[in-house]
């Protein structure tokens, strides 16, 4: 297609910028590397890293402020379809997706286990919805030039329920999201600089809001392509150093196949060590343990709160020093005050005990597709056909979400026409692509690291990092000698997901301005999120509910005024919100997921393909998909049935785990949609 | 304005490419992982059904979006379909 000369002038002025901001980049991080060189200490090179980035993505919001409705809802709709793709990989390559990815992959495998599935299925999940978003959805919204999501069903239904219920619902799965962000924003801002959580939150915050408060979608998108480029090259040059290291060719997602079958040995030469099977027998005698304090709860917590009350008492006889007295009365202090928690404590220690008693820690063998064994003994059968579904079903919700998020389908309304908007689709795929192709393999190559050279090795020997990360937080690294060998063996070692990339550049033995980048590809990976998500709840709020419910006669910019102050309003209260830390990341992100697939993809896909889909079909669909959907997350949250008295437990149905939930809500939502159009056709 | 026949059979066009593409979709995706124990051969130094999911699948994503770009494209043109002209 021919460009008119205006166009392709924009377009040429574009990539000359792009250039340059690639070769500062280059120059500040060959700046940083020879500063460490020099001898900067590192206390100050991972701050440096941070507030200089932030500070790009703020001077960039600062040139692209805007109080033009249009660039401020859909950045004038004028992106080039390959810079509109680049800020939509940014803006769906969440904390998730950089932080806990390969992490996830690193001690799931292929499938995950029985109990919680996972691994591929979120590579497969994360990107595969792009099918359904360029073939289903994305190009037909583009074409009734909207602004919000909500928008669609305002113009498609008629009527106000259709767009009030699709605006609660994209603020409702929205919200959920970026509480997950803005926790990751606050737990790297807080691990790399060494500030407080809360404050790490507040800095992140600031940069968010510099940009999407002044400048809405134009100034996100040209802050997303930076944050793109910032957190590509973070992922990749750790990838590659690890590749070059071990197979001599640094284009890891070629030749780390090799790895997984010399991972596969290991993991046979594991299982049958002696020294393995060793430590699995003490964790097993720690199960039991539990389990019998279980049995008596009132008794055996008295007689720890005993013996550390004997312990105190002793050591102030003994006149020892104080430093022992003071560590054991924290030790009093710490044990479980009230039964009840007693329980809740136990009987999670008593699960972690049971995990690590397992082969390997508990990891499932990297290569191999799903738990159990379609040969093996019933209940071997059982775990294999439970496992596959689970991963599908994963699959299936994670694929559909990605096809529903709000804040993803705006992205599509920015491209100058249709045809673009499909280009701008396949673009996307792409970039996030050429990331997702090397998650996989990093966590090849960090397990084949940790199992070649750290296993084994003395425990006078092990290297600096562990223990710096584990006096960050001890839950998120911790290497015990079990059975008291001095030799680190493999199920002695537990790293949560989210530490995996973080440590990456560490385990490698790579020099620190790799972590610092690191660090700041994942701050970029989350603001550019939070970002998008943010401007789409306030836009939500303002246009989908506020205009045409409360005063119909706001003039548009006002309108942005009011997003602007919207935005400010939510972000606070997502910080609060991320503050109380209510839960990881990656089961926030999963439900939001469910949320979205099930509320908006049925009715979408029905009212765009179908004429006969009516206005009580879609209201009733909404409603019932996204009801299915809420009900089964909660009847099977252990949280949601104690306070509720229920008995512990859940109440599966086909043996489909919580985190798949929106598998019912989707089904349920079109059959809905479907029975109730077909029933009020010709009513209005 | 009555659905002309050109309408009807661009229609069918746009429908037949996308039907194939969600079929090609589905098949390495669902169809694909469901096999995926009993497809563990080796392939060019890789387990099968492991590349498949970290990394033939994406591929396979990939080229399914292009491909419907591209032909819808020129189907559009082809068809006379209105688009916006860009600014």
């Amino acid at each position: 297609m021919s460009d008119s000369p205006a166009y392709a002038a924009y377009k040429r002025r574009i990539h000359r910028n792009l250039a340059f901001y690639g070769l500062g980049l280059a120059a500040f991080f060959l700046l940083m590397a020879w500063a460490e060189r020099q001898g900067l200490s590192r206390v100050w090179l991972g701050p440096i890293f941070l507030f200089s980035t932030v500070m790009i993505y703020a001077a960039i919001g600062i040139y692209g402020r805007t109080s033009d409705a249009s660039e401020y809802y859909v950045a004038g709709r004028r992106i080039p379809p390959m810079y509109n793709g680049m800020a939509a990989a940014a803006d769906w390559m969440s904390a998730a997706s950089f932080i806990s990815l390969a992490g996830g992959l690193y001690l799931q495998g292929f499938s995950g286990t029985e109990a919680q599935p996972g691994g591929l299925a979120y590579v497969l999940g994360w990107t595969g919805g792009f099918c359904l978003v360029g073939l289903l959805i994305a190009p037909h919204l583009r074409r009734l030039n909207l602004y919000t999501v909500p928008d669609y069903f305002d113009v498609r239904f008629g009527g106000r329920w259709p767009r009030l219920i699709a605006a609660f619902a994209a603020v409702l799965c929205s919200f959920t999201y970026v509480v997950a962000q803005i926790y990751g924003v606050g737990l790297i801002a807080s691990r790399l600089t060494g500030v407080q959580f809360e404050i790490g939150i507040l800095l992140g915050l600031g940069g968010v809001l510099l940009c999407s408060f002044l400048g809405g979608m134009r100034a996100i998108t040209w802050t997303q392509v930076a944050q793109y480029i910032i957190l590509l090259l973070a992922f990749l040059i750790p990838v590659s150093w690890l590749a070059y290291k071990q197979l001599g060719n640094p284009l890891a997602p070629l030749v780390y196949g090799k790895q997984i079958e010399k991972i596969t040995e290991i993991e046979k030469v594991l299982r049958d060590s002696p020294a393995e099977r060793q430590v699995r027998r003490v964790w097993e005698r720690r199960e039991k343990e539990y389990e019998a304090r279980l049995q008596d709860i009132e008794g055996a917590l008295r007689r720890d709160r005993a013996a550390a009350l004997e312990r105190v008492r002793q050591l102030k006889a003994r006149d020892a020093d104080s430093a022992l007295i003071v560590a054991a009365a924290r030790e009093l202090a710490a044990l479980p005050k009230t039964p009840a928690s007693a329980r809740e404590l136990w009987t999670r220690a008593m699960a972690d005990a049971h995990e690590r008693a397992k082969p390997l820690g508990g990891l499932p063998p990297h290569g191999q597709a799903f738990a159990g064994d379609p040969q093996g003994t019933p209940q071997e059968q059982q775990a294999f056909e439970t496992s596959r579904l689970n991963f599908l079903a994963l699959v299936f919700c994670l694929m559909v979400g990605t096809a529903g998020l709000p804040h993803l389908l705006t992205r599509f309304y920015t491209t100058p026409t249709v045809s673009e908007a499909r280009s701008s689709v396949a673009w996307s795929l792409f970039f996030i692509v050429l990331l997702y192709l090397s998650a996989p393999a990093l966590a090849v190559l960090v397990k084949f690291e940790v199992m070649q050279g750290l296993v084994g090795s003395s425990f006078d020997a092990l290297p600096s990092w562990i223990g710096q990360w584990a006096k960050v937080d001890p839950a998120l690294i911790s290497i015990t000698d079990v059975n008291g060998d001095h030799i680190l063996q493999f199920s002695e070692i537990r790293i949560a997901a989210d530490i995996v990339m973080l440590v990456t550049p560490e385990v490698g033995g790579l020099p620190y301005v790799v972590s610092g980048l690191v660090a700041a590809g994942g701050l970029a990976a989350a603001l550019s999120t939070a970002d998008a998500l943010l401007l789409t709840i306030s836009n939500s709020l303002v246009r989908d509910v506020y205009c045409h419910e409360v005063r119909r006669d706001v003039p548009p910019e006002q309108r942005v005024i009011l997003s602007k102050f919207a935005l400010l309003g939510v972000a606070m209260l997502a910080a609060f919100v991320a503050a109380l830390k209510p839960a990881d990341i990656l089961p926030l992100v999963s439900a939001s997921f469910s949320l979205a697939a099930s509320a908006f993809v049925p009715v979408m896909v029905l009212g765009i393909f179908w004429r006969g889909a009516t206005r009580a079909g879609a209201v009733a669909g909404m409603l019932g998909g996204l009801g299915v959907t809420v009900y089964y997350m909660l009847a099977n949250s252990p949280a949601v049935r104690a306070f509720l008295g229920l008995e512990a437990g859940s109440v599966l149905w086909f043996g489909i785990l919580p985190v798949s939930a929106g598998v019912f809500g989707v089904l349920t939502g079109f059959a809905i949609a479907l029975v109730v159009s077909l029933a009020t056709r010709g009513g209005d | 304005m009555p659905p002309s026949t050109r309408d009807r059979e661009y229609r069918r066009k746009t429908a037949w490419v996308t039907a194939l593409l969600l079929g090609a979709w589905f098949l390495v995706t669902f169809v694909v992982v469901y096999f995926a124990r009993d497809l563990q051969f080796r392939f060019f130094g890789w387990p099968f059904s492991f590349w498949m999911g970290a990394q033939g699948a994406l591929i396979v994503y990939v080229l399914i979006i292009w491909y419907y770009a591209r032909f819808m494209n020129r189907l559009d043109r082809e068809y006379g379909i209105q688009d916006e002209p860009p600014p």
